[in-house]
């Protein structure tokens, strides 16, 4: 039975549960696979390590949490060093290149790109950068489709930034493609 | 009709069962992990003409739910180790009085405030004896978001049923996992209302016996006026300290939920027919404990796994048998060796029971548990 394992970490507030809510949202109740969500976090509001895992499958999934990782998104240079030792051969890893400088080495692909910058100056607004990266691992990974994972984001934001958040999205999921190339 | 679906959090599954269940009062203390239970609450309770109350504090909590049942409200309450902690004075008095709640609590890292937002199975003993006395308990632990919805009306349906506190405890992980959850059509799961007299006022007593070691429990405010306290009554009530009645109540109370074991324990059994191997697990564990499951029938080895969904009254009966059958026992548990304790008297040493035990904040992961099942021999 396929199991796909991803996770999306970085620091608390930085909307990264978020993205991978939506994600399993996506998988599970417009793609018609299985997915679970969960998360780990500290007691801060803002700061401190947050990710969030987000296991998908073509059957009933049991152990919630990632075993071996498909999939890393990194957000943080802290999160990237403290999250990236499960990668798997063949996976692949996400981080925003202006705050992940220090890349670690594996037989997986690597993407960089500067996520939160694309938000604030090519989207408009830093708080949707999340919504960039969670474009970006949709493309990534495959495991949803790109109508799917729209239709997940628009019915998970309000509606006064259902422009703001379709945008964030389509500008990450392009912006990994052209980088993946 | 397509049935309605959602991608919901253990926590917020939580608060719609109960709302399935009928519930229609809540009283809390906001804590995490459990805040989301409240939050849900908050939003629809009083959408559908129920209350919502953010006590003061804890016990407070406990006294507001306790005072709702006894005027005919289905009630809850939702909290976690510290808050339970504080509650269970009033939990005693809920099982003295015999007065029907649902106590929901997300286990986190503890004693004391502990690790918050960490997750644990810490708190089950604390289910049966963290209020003093001999009472009655019966313990829930769900290990999926469905289950936790499915799990609470049946909370809600034993309390009724025993007239009695009932507990539902699923992990951090369970209370804070999303999964996609299919709604129940009203009327699809039973609902279980309150047993009400069929005696006229001047005749009800709220402890009479003559209707069974359960008897009817009527709402204040219908015109039935009866006496409530936390000290060992007589039938009407009032308190006693005759030693023949305080004895036969007692014992009335332990009773009414003990000789029901086999109506209120659940389980699920896992490829035990050919389980030389058994790993005996709840909640969240028990979905790694499938996955070890899975891996160790991978690699030859006859592993199995028993499920625990009622912790209390404990699967005493089913695990005995299984003792009987098999060469060892494997607990993995978020605690150092809750569950594990109570194997062994099940096992009465007939088999090894191996306890995989963590208190850090992190899950028991499924190589963990290949592992120990490998050193049965």
């Amino acid at each position: 039975m396929s199991r796909y394992e991803l996770r999306f970490s970085g620091a608390g507030g930085q909307g990264l549960i978020t993205a991978g809510i939506i994600m399993a949202k996506a998988a599970s109740i417009y793609e018609g696979k299985q997915a679970v969500q969960s998360q780990s976090y500290g007691p801060e509001a803002r700061g401190g390590a947050s990710k969030s895992e987000v296991i998908i499958s073509d059957g009933p999934i049991d152990y919630p949490k990632v075993t071996a990782c498909d999939a890393l998104l990194a957000m943080t240079q802290e999160a990237c060093n403290k999250y990236s030792h499960d990668l798997k051969d063949g996976g692949v890893l996400l981080v925003d290149s202006d705050l992940v400088t220090t890349l670690p080495k594996g037989n997986f692909k690597t993407v960089a790109f500067p996520i939160i910058n694309t938000a604030k100056n090519e989207v408009g607004r830093e708080i949707v950068a999340n919504i960039v990266a969670l474009g970006a691992m949709v493309a990534l990974t495959g495991q949803v489709s790109r109508e799917n994972a729209e239709k997940a984001v628009l019915s998970s934001v309000p509606e006064a930034f259902l422009e703001l958040n379709k945008k964030a999205f389509s500008m990450g999921y392009e912006k990994a493609l052209a980088a993946k190339i | 009709m397509a049935k309605k679906v959602a991608f919901l959090q253990g926590n917020e599954a939580a608060a719609h069962g109960a709302i399935y269940a009928g519930c229609n009062f809540f009283a809390g203390y906001p804590i995490t992990p459990s805040t989301e239970v409240a939050e849900v609450c908050s939003l629809e309770l009083p959408k559908l003409g129920g209350k919502f109350i953010q006590m003061e504090d804890e016990i407070g909590a406990m006294a507001a739910i306790l005072g709702a049942s006894l005027a005919g409200s289905k009630v809850l309450t939702a909290t976690s180790g510290p808050g339970l902690s504080l509650k269970q004075e009033l939990i005693g008095y809920g099982c003295i009085a015999e007065i029907p709640c649902v106590i929901y609590n997300v286990m986190r890292g503890g004693p004391s405030t502990g690790m918050p937002t960490g997750p644990s199975q810490s708190d089950v003993m604390a289910a049966k004896w963290g209020t003093h006395g001999d009472h009655p308990a019966i313990l829930l632990v769900p290990a999926s978001v469905q289950e936790t919805y499915e799990e609470i009306i049946r909370a809600f349906n034993l309390s009724e049923k025993y007239r009695t506190p009932v507990m539902v405890m699923p992990d951090e992980i369970v209370a804070h996992m999303r999964e996609r959850i299919v709604f129940p059509e009203p009327g699809e799961i039973e609902v279980v209302p309150r047993k009400a007299p069929t005696v006229p006022p001047e005749q009800y007593k709220p402890y009479d016996t003559s209707f069974g070691d359960v008897p009817p429990l009527a709402s204040y405010g219908t015109g039935y006026k009866f006496h409530v306290t936390g000290l060992n009554k007589m039938q009407d009530g009032f308190p006693t300290t005759k030693a023949e009645i305080v004895q036969a109540e007692e014992e009335r109370q332990v009773r009414k939920v003990n000789a029901n074991v086999d109506d209120i324990v659940t389980f699920e059994e896992y490829l035990l027919d050919d389980a030389e191997v058994v790993v005996i697990a709840y909640g969240s564990t028990s979905r790694s404990a499938r996955y070890a499951v899975n891996a160790a029938r991978e690699q030859g080895i006859k592993a199995g796994m028993f499920r625990i969904k009622t912790f209390w009254p404990f699967p005493d009966k089913q695990i005995k048998a299984l003792a009987g059958k098999v060469k060892g026992f494997v607990t993995p548990e978020m605690n150092l060796g809750m569950c594990t304790g109570e194997v062994e008297r099940c096992a009465q040493g007939k088999v090894p029971v191996l306890g995989i035990f963590r208190v850090d904040g992190e899950p028991i992961n499924p190589d963990q548990i290949v592992a120990k099942i490998k050193e049965v021999k």
